[in-house]
């Protein structure tokens, strides 16, 4: 093993265990909830009111655990290890690539595959789909609180149908026949978005680049940080623009416009750049800021 | 020295790192901010409307951007429940639901008096719906032929909120918090742009320059990354100073002391870094 192989290693261990012990120590990593009751009353137009009684529990921080109707909650606390666990051993792959990392990598997208599958299941082919076709089934099943006499919507049955056809790619022969729904789906999206695209993306860009190079306030005055504002919106599209322009040679005057094109471009791509690490940095804050404060209690 | 430096383990960049982000977390060491323009435009946006009005919560953002994206959210709602506005939430991302979710407890418990046991009446959970921009063209057009009930299953007719609310356009204001796909710039392309809605966004700084273009006459204000939720916070807090007791609504805040410490630490590593790179040019160190 290399010597900073060994160093690092030693650290990791040594790093996790002083964390877990810590956590013992200190008794700490403990969710608590209060206990609070709901009553809620509904009728039906020829049923007598009834009144329904259930308890939700609320978060509460670790200081009110002796107040009365506060009381430990094993499976939040659980969750709260395992969130704990979870954001170590991703951070583990800064040391290098691990089982550990790996397990959990996989356990994350595995997760987030069946969470949105089981949402929109719910959401899309049951709320939108089944409850529209067949409404009183619908009622009875899923939706209590659906009016009766609903009417069945049979154009969802177009949609119902095409993803059938959409599935037939699963199936061992005529897997060309899904090629008529994506056809559809493309061709409805590339409609659509053209549309907005021109309309936001190039007519709206277009519009919020006519602007005054001077700008004067009301009394007359010259409001130069504005006027200088709009001076380099207006330069920059336009030496941007002719840097993107492969029609005419660039040469001479062209060759200098779009060379300050390049410029406006790198400052755009830091300025990018700026904002990412910004943003990197604030997800590490975000988990550290767990740790230390959910879980370690620090 | 510069033999050292060549061959620097990236791990002890990481540890540096670990600990300029750390250390004044634990400290809780945070630094006054000043409300940029574009943040008072979008507190503005939010504060200028009379007290009750209509506010759409589109949160398209999941638990990997919570860290960047909860601050300016918890900060929407806080300002919109001083302001006593009815909200109606909904998301185009599945994993948005327990964000929008924190949302309201942070309202049945921050503001009870006006949030608590109003659900149908002061705010609305209208959940996640699939179809990307599909669903922000239909719910701009016609609401309920998207949504037909709110996440719990029930019709949209039988909630006082929903019941004469045709379309999106309806609403005095659109608020968004997103981290991408679908997100601010599908609600611009789609919502308000087309149909001039009032909308103020908050996005990651990875969407921020992408966004930049269409302020103001395409969208009213933008909160860009961390540094924007900050900003907003402070501007409330500015507005309403008891604030300054809640030690949750300046999570922001308390994120930009790591920040400030982190990026003194890239920018040192990054003239560090061509130090060497132009004593090795001198050296005639081989590349």
């Amino acid at each position: 093993m290399k010597q900073s192989t060994l160093i690092w290693t030693l650290l990791m261990v040594f790093g996790g265990l002083s964390l877990v012990a810590i956590q013992l120590f200190r008794g700490k990593g403990e969710v608590y909830v209060r206990e609070v009751s709901v009553e809620a009353k509904s009728s039906l137009p020829d049923s007598a009111e009834q009144t329904y009684r259930w308890s939700t529990y609320q978060q509460v921080p670790e200081k009110e655990k002796d107040m009365p109707g506060v009381s430990l909650s094993l499976s939040r606390t659980i969750g709260l290890w395992v969130a704990a666990f979870c954001t170590l051993a991703i951070f583990s792959f800064l040391y290098g690539d691990n089982p550990l990392y790996k397990f959990t990598e996989s356990v994350f997208v595995g997760v987030s595959a069946a969470y949105a599958m089981v949402v929109a299941f719910w959401t899309e082919i049951v709320t939108n789909l089944f409850a529209k076709l067949l409404p009183d089934l619908a009622r009875i099943s899923f939706f209590p609180d659906m009016e009766s006499g609903v009417q069945h919507n049979w154009l969802y049955l177009i949609p119902l149908v095409l993803s059938v056809l959409l599935l037939w790619r699963l199936a061992p022969k005529g897997n060309w026949i899904a090629r008529w729904p994506l056809a559809f789906f493309i061709g409805a999206t590339a409609g659509i978005r053209l549309i907005s695209y021109l309309e936001a993306d190039f007519i709206g860009q277009i519009q919020n680049t006519i602007m005054p190079f001077i700008v004067f306030s009301a009394d007359g005055s010259l409001l130069w940080i504005k006027s200088l504002r709009n001076t380099i919106v207006i330069v920059g599209v336009l030496s941007c623009m002719v840097y993107f322009f492969f029609s005419v040679e660039h040469e001479g005057i062209v060759k200098y416009i779009s060379r300050l094109g390049i410029w406006f471009l790198m400052v755009t791509f830091g300025a990018s750049f700026a904002y990412t690490v910004m943003g990197r940095i604030a997800l590490l804050s975000g988990r550290l800021d767990f740790l230390f404060n959910n879980w370690l209690g620090i | 020295m510069l033999k050292f430096l060549q061959t620097l383990d990236r791990r002890w960049i990481f540890l540096l790192m670990f600990f300029a982000v750390a250390v004044p977390l634990i400290m809780g060491t945070t630094f006054p901010e000043k409300p940029s323009d574009q943040v008072l435009s979008v507190f503005d946006a939010v504060d200028n409307l009379p007290d009750g009005s209509n506010v759409v919560m589109a949160w398209d953002y999941d638990p990997a951007s919570e860290g960047e994206l909860q601050p300016m959210a918890s900060a929407f709602t806080r300002h919109c429940a001083l302001k006593k506005h009815n909200l109606y939430f909904m998301t185009l991302w599945p994993q948005g639901i327990p964000m929008i979710q924190r949302s309201i407890d942070l309202l049945e418990s921050e503001y009870a008096a006006t949030y608590k046991g109003k659900y149908g009446t002061k705010f609305v959970n209208l959940g996640f719906r699939a179809g990307n921009e599909g669903v922000i063209k239909l719910v701009v057009e016609d609401l309920k032929k998207s949504y037909s009930s709110d996440i719990r299953g029930t019709n949209l007719d039988n909630i006082p909120l929903t019941k004469n609310l045709k379309n999106i356009q309806q609403v005095d204001l659109l608020c968004n918090v997103s981290a991408g796909y679908p997100g601010s710039k599908e609600w611009v392309l789609y919502g308000s742009s087309p149909f001039d809605i009032p909308t103020v966004v908050g996005c990651t700084g990875v969407q921020a320059p992408i966004m930049l273009p269409y302020i103001p006459q395409q969208l009213t204000g933008m909160l860009a990354a961390i540094k924007g939720a900050a900003e907003y916070e402070q501007a409330i807090i500015n507005h309403y100073p008891e604030l300054n007791e809640i030690p949750a609504a300046k999570e922001g805040l308390k994120r930009m002391g790591p920040q400030l410490v982190a990026h003194v630490l890239l920018i040192s590593l990054i003239a560090l870094g061509n130090v060497i790179y132009f004593w090795e040019r001198k050296q005639g160190t081989p590349q």
